[in-house]
């Protein structure tokens, strides 16, 4: 268990895994995203209510579940930076928050142009919209933060407190729809029930879920393997790793 | 499909801006963040390529800061 722990952590062994699984993962996102969005905008039926603005869906969902789903993730990787002081965890904390900043922001953006035909706002301090605008604040502190502060530990330490601190706003994200009146419309899909929509219209939009899962994968590899280059520069391993590709 | 022609396609009964605005910004982000991503990536790379390319030869070389302060300490001395 500790030996799997302790591999983990190591940035080499990270980088090596990585560099295998990146390809997989973007060919994934591509397929899944690239039929899921296609089938969505032009194969799915019309909604019988909101016509074809409800076509928005097939982007807004998924960037809105990743936006939390992200956080939540930064948030579990902030815990074991805070007690077991993997740098591992640091790392991926840094690489992905630039990610979630813009899939939070897509998010909002496509949930206010949706908003426009449906509700006839393109924005309303409701809870759902403003505990999202929260979470790009959020990100973009945590962002700041981690550039203000120099010394790279503490800078990991604050980062980390800041993004915990923050976690309070994703349950006040998920049942905001519920434990007030807003405008928006409850969760589209629920663990525990069937869809209330057709599969014609559920299974184009979990498979851009599902698309979009991998390609924050490929990204979260991507900007992972970038940090640890730029930290580690000087080690043996390294530098046998760019020599290794300059002569290959 | 569920659209009889090209052009209903493209005006979604008048809710075609919406629709395509949102899927051009979204594709234009995701698609930058990933070309963003890229490029730092492979300028990070270069930039260690540099640094372990002039160490390559000596073992320690350039990358190691070279005794000049306490040369040109002596020199002002003088």
């Amino acid at each position: 268990m500790w030996q799997i722990f302790h591999k983990l952590g190591s940035p080499k062994w990270f980088f090596g895994i990585a560099t295998r699984l990146m390809p997989w993962l973007l060919a994934g996102a591509l397929a899944l995203l690239a039929v899921g969005l296609v089938w969505g905008l032009a194969f799915a039926p019309k909604d019988y209510l909101q016509g074809n603005s409800y076509r928005i869906i097939f982007i807004h969902v998924p960037s809105a579940f990743l936006a939390q789903s992200v956080y939540i993730m930064m948030a579990t990787a902030g815990v074991v930076t805070l007690v077991w002081r993997m740098k591992l965890a640091d790392v991926f904390v840094k690489a992905v928050a630039p990610v979630g900043l813009v899939l939070t922001f897509l998010a909002l953006f496509t949930g206010a142009v949706w908003g426009k035909p449906t509700w006839g706002t393109w924005w309303i301090w409701d809870a759902r919209l403003t505990s999202m605008l929260i979470l790009l604040f959020l990100y973009g502190g945590a962002i700041a933060l981690d550039r203000a502060i120099n010394d790279e530990k503490s800078a990991a330490r604050a980062v980390a407190v800041l993004v915990l601190v923050g976690v309070v706003n994703i349950p006040i994200i998920k049942y905001s729809v519920e434990w007030w009146n807003t405008l928006h419309q409850p969760a589209t899909f629920k663990l525990t029930e069937k869809p209330s929509m057709p599969a014609e219209m559920w299974v184009p939009l979990l498979l851009s879920v599902l698309g979009l899962y991998l390609l924050f994968g490929w990204l979260a590899c991507l900007r992972m393997q970038t940090e640890i280059l730029a930290r580690e520069q000087r080690t043996r391993w390294v530098k046998e790793h760019v020599l290794a590709r300059r002569a290959g | 499909m569920a659209f009889d022609s090209f052009t209903a396609f493209i005006l979604m009964d008048g809710h075609g801006p919406y629709v395509w605005v949102c899927y051009g910004v979204f594709v234009v982000l995701i698609a930058g963040m990933m070309l963003w991503s890229w490029r730092r990536h492979r300028a990070v790379l270069q930039a260690c390529r540099r640094v372990h390319e002039t160490t390559d030869e000596s073992g320690r070389g350039s990358a190691q800061p070279a005794p000049a302060t306490f040369t040109r300490v002596k020199v002002s001395q003088d």
